[in-house]
């Protein structure tokens, strides 16, 4: 079912590209050896190439290239043997050269796609159409001061790779999947941490609505859309700001608008009237980036199982389902832990207790897996002990949180506990022969027909036993003495 | 005895050597010497206490029997657009008036360390932007050549300053940068060998960028052999400079064998232009007699697209320049104007205030032919015609091994002619632009006096990374020349 927003009119249909800027993970800039260090003091972390000082020269970093080719891989796209870097002129105090170097006309990756993952398992394909390398550009701070803006070159020159998609976007929730899932992929290729809070993954998002059938209608280009949350309430308040106009006579115009994220709205920066002229051309300190097809394919070779493969993969290999794959894959530390938990054991059950048992002990203490108390190992042996019936799994679920508090072995806890399973068929015949005498009136109108009791006297052993008792044993014992 | 000043650096190296006279002193020599020949205005700063403590540790060198620097105690003018540590460095423009640079370019870098000493920050035309040097913001340089009318004259530009003082005997040598002629003209118009090496044979980084695919660093002197030695220690490749190339460095000067046998010279038949002085012809016409006596053979060629070079020129150059000027904003340093009271008044008014009337007019022809709607018409088609120009010098090359030109139209002209008309001054890089287009190398080398006395240079070009040939050839002209009259204020003084 497409998605489609009732206007007085009938119904529209949205169409949305985006355009992310993630900062590539790098130790140094794209043109300068300075660190990229975040939240480092101001102006701690600037070279004098970029400070843009006199007769200062670019020099390209090789690993950010790698990282960029790493990134187009990964997009299934093309990489591009030549790519040309160019300057896009224009002032500001926070871009120290007068133009920022990017890629124009000749990018370094070109089209690709990715799937995204929607609402009850489906899938859609969302085309890339390039992604293209270019410099960071400095901060202003505006709010220090009553009369004096402030600037921070520390993020000045920090290689940003610019990753466009085509425009399939056709929903809120599918530009949250999309931006989800994007961020999902880079985190997988180590090129971008994704970490949207600290900036190093930005989004503009452009959107137009159409009534279905008809040709693309005018877009609007929202700047500073820097959650997920930002992009959901961005295009929701977006699609009705046109439908709105468009209702009430009014056109389009084609601009720049910027996401308040306190108001809830998006307002103009500037119309395509007032749009810069960038005057791009080709950077004459850099000569046309040439790349060798045998390097790009040794980053192949390194490139790790990406989330719709090892999805796919866990689907396949172990029988999860794929909400249950999905939720593993989401990060690659977590699919990891998972498939160590897993080695030798039921993967169902080690599925259900990493989602259901570890994240959800992790996620209530606000604790990353990378720092869990309990390790893979550990939490394995846990599952050894239901399996090999020295706890049951409600015992095991008692475990659980004191490995959590302790950080010790769950074997260690049963014997401490003394919680070890009783299987002992005669010390579990003695309890169920004692609650027989003990309860006549219930045995008799079990006997009697009320089969439902039956719950009643597994409960009783249970309590008698401490939940110690082998749950089958004590079902097959108390049977056989109920139905003499 | 020959004053010191007046020494080629071949020679002053060679008395270093037998300990003839120290460093110091002939450091000290220059330094009188630019006392009492500042109504040139040669340099913007003079550094004597730099210059006689570097020449007081190559001294020492010498003294400790370190191996000799290649230009161990030589005292040399610095282009004021190369950067040099804790120096101020200007490019002749308000705008960077007082900036200090806390780094020090590739090029002086690799001369100081081969032991040059620094007299001082060399005049030129402001961000190199000129002919005549008279654009710059510390006012315009005289030639100390002068004509019979006795008027002042413009030393040409851009490196105007440079050519001044080592014609004036206040450098022994000089470093200069050459974008569509400014190491040639000047040293054409200031009776001095001057060569714009093949482009990336000289590294860029830390000189302040006019047009950075036109740039050339490279050395003026009194003699084509100080060319080369100074060019042998300013070339090589830097990885801060992602156009520099990875070439041996040959040792030019060896070079100068003063045999052409089995060389072919071009003479290009496009260089032949109306409205050239005759004795520009002539002296051309001298050019290939002695290089025919030298065994060259001469061959006429052709280098079809030589018109368009000037307007393609006069597009790329503003255009980059217009790109590489934005950096200064008044935001991190240089000049920042007092009157501005938003971002915008900021920008305009450091700007207006800063940059000379010749640099604005280049960032306006730049930022015009960049803009959208003009780029197809302007930029992408000069493009395509330098690739046109390069391939007629690749064509040419085919025939010949050298080409042999005029360096400019004329000798040098007197201070405030051609400055009504910005066409008639562009006109003096007729010769020299194409060579920066193409980036192949090219050497001027004086050639002959005109009537009035001037000096004129001929020009000879070679093919990418053959400076050898293209200093073998000048060696010739210059020998033959026996250019050896000095400017009539340095015949008063002797």
């Amino acid at each position: 079912m497409a998605y489609l927003t009732q206007g007085e009119t009938g119904e529209w249909e949205t169409v949305i590209g985006m355009e992310i800027h993630a900062q590539i993970t790098a130790n140094s800039k794209l043109f300068s050896g300075a660190s990229t260090l975040f939240g480092a003091e101001p102006n701690t972390q600037v070279s004098i190439v970029d400070a843009a000082m006199p007769g200062m020269l670019p020099v390209l970093n090789a690993y950010c290239v790698e990282q960029a080719v790493r990134t187009g891989l990964g997009l299934n796209a093309k990489i591009n043997h030549t790519s040309v870097f160019e300057r896009k002129n224009y002032f500001y105090p926070d871009l120290p050269q007068g133009y920022q170097i990017s890629q124009f006309l000749h990018p370094i990756v070109g089209e690709g796609r990715i799937e995204i993952d929607l609402e009850g398992g489906k899938v859609k394909e969302i085309g890339i159409t390039r992604l293209h390398l270019e410099q960071d550009a400095g901060k202003s701070v505006h709010d220090l001061h009553p009369s004096k803006s402030f600037v921070d070159l520390n993020r000045s020159g920090c290689a940003l790779m610019e990753i466009v998609s085509e425009p399939d976007i056709n929903s809120p929730e599918e530009a949250v999947a999309y931006l989800s899932k994007l961020r999902m992929i880079l985190r997988y290729l180590g090129t971008c941490d994704g970490n949207m809070e600290e900036g190093s993954m930005r989004a503009d998002v452009n959107i137009s609505v159409r009534k279905p059938g008809d040709g693309l209608g005018t877009r609007a280009e929202i700047k500073n859309v820097n959650s997920l949350k930002a992009v959901q309430q961005a295009i929701d308040y977006e699609v009705a700001r046109q439908i709105e106009i468009i209702e009430g006579g009014g056109k389009i115009v084609q601009e720049t608008r910027l996401w308040d994220p306190n108001k809830g709205v998006t307002r103009s920066m500037r119309s395509k009237e007032e749009a810069h002229d960038y005057r791009y051309f080709p950077d004459p300190d850099l000569l046309p980036l040439h790349i060798q097809a045998d390097w790009i394919a040794g980053i192949k070779e390194t490139l790790p199982e990406l989330p719709d493969q090892k999805k796919h993969r866990f689907i396949g290999e172990y029988g999860l389902s794929p909400y249950d794959a999905g939720v593993l894959i989401a990060e690659r530390n977590r699919a990891a832990f998972f498939e160590a938990v897993a080695k030798g054991r039921d993967p169902k059950l080690a599925a259900n207790w990493v989602i259901n048992e570890l994240l959800g002990i992790l996620n209530k203490n606000a604790t990353a897996l990378d720092d869990s108390p309990i390790s893979a190992a550990q939490l394995g042996a846990l599952i050894d002990l239901i399996a090999d019936n020295t706890i049951s799994g409600k015992i095991a679920k008692d475990v659980f949180p004191l490995m959590y508090e302790t950080g010790k072995d769950a074997g260690q806890i049963v014997e401490e506990k003394g919680l070890k399973q009783v299987t002992d068929t005669g010390a579990i015949e003695a309890v169920i022969d004692s609650i027989i005498a003990a309860n006549p009136d219930n045995v008799a109108a079990y006997r009697g027909g009320k089969d439902k009791l039956f719950g009643f006297f597994v409960g009783q052993v249970m309590k008698e036993t401490q939940g110690k008792a082998n749950p089958a044993a004590v079902n097959d014992l108390l049977k056989k003495k109920l139905d003499a | 005895m020959t004053a010191l000043t007046h020494l080629s650096i071949a020679a002053a190296l060679d008395a270093l050597e037998k300990k003839e006279f120290s460093a110091r002193e002939l450091t000290q020599a220059h330094i009188e010497a630019m006392e009492s020949r500042r109504e040139l205005n040669a340099y913007i700063i003079e550094t004597p206490d730099i210059a006689l403590s570097q020449a007081d540790n190559s001294d020492k060198r010498r003294a400790k029997g370190d191996k000799a620097g290649l230009l161990e105690g030589i005292p040399l003018a610095i282009k004021d657009l190369f950067c040099t540590d804790n120096v101020q460095t200007t490019a002749a423009s308000n705008i960077l008036k007082g900036f200090i640079p806390p780094y020090e370019s590739t090029v002086t870098r690799k001369l100081f360390d081969d032991g040059a000493v620094m007299l001082g920050k060399a005049n030129l035309d402001q961000f190199a932007m000129g002919s005549s040097n008279t654009t710059s913001a510390f006012g315009n340089v005289i030639n100390p050549w002068r004509g019979d009318d006795g008027r002042d004259l413009v030393p040409g530009g851009s490196s105007g300053g440079s050519a001044a003082a080592v014609a004036a005997r206040i450098a022994m040598g000089a470093t200069a940068t050459d974008t569509g002629g400014s190491i040639r003209q000047p040293a054409a118009f200031c009776g001095l060998a001057g060569i714009k090496p093949t482009y990336g044979r000289c590294s860029r980084w830390g000189v302040i960028a006019f047009a950075s695919s036109l740039d050339h660093p490279g050395p003026i002197a009194r003699t084509v052999e100080d060319c080369a030695l100074m060019l042998r220690s300013m070339s090589g490749h830097d990885p801060m400079d992602s156009t520099s190339a990875q070439r041996d460095v040959p040792d030019f000067a060896a070079a100068l064998t003063g045999d052409l046998r089995g060389l072919k010279i071009g003479i290009p038949k496009e260089y032949r232009l109306d409205g050239i002085p005759a004795e520009i012809d002539t002296v051309w016409e001298q050019g290939i007699a002695w290089l025919k006596d030298a065994g060259a053979e001469i061959v006429d060629i052709t280098l079809p697209h030589t018109k368009h070079a000037l307007p393609t020129y006069y597009i790329i150059a503003p255009a980059e320049a217009s790109s590489n000027l934005a950096r200064y904003d008044g935001v991190r340093y240089g000049h920042r104007s007092a009157e501005a009271s938003t971002l915008s008044e900021m920008y305009s008014k450091t700007r207006a205030e800063g940059f000379g009337e010749e640099v604005k007019r280049r960032i306006m022809i730049g930022t015009y032919v960049l803009s959208a709607g003009y780029y197809d018409a302007y930029y992408i088609k000069a493009q395509k015609v330098r690739r046109l120009i390069l391939n007629d010098f690749t064509a040419a090359y085919e025939k010949c091994d050298a080409i042999l030109t005029p360096t400019a139209p004329s000798a040098a002209f007197p201070i405030g002619e051609n400055e009504d008309d910005p066409l008639k001054m562009y006109l003096n890089d007729v010769f020299t632009v194409t060579a920066n287009l193409a980036g192949v190398p090219a050497m001027s080398v004086p050639a002959g006096l005109d009537a009035r006395g001037l000096p004129l240079g001929l020009q000879i070009l070679g093919r990418a990374w053959d400076e050898e040939t293209v200093f073998k050839v000048a060696g010739v002209i210059e020998r033959s020349a026996k250019f050896e009259t000095l400017p009539q204020m340095l015949r008063k003084a002797a």
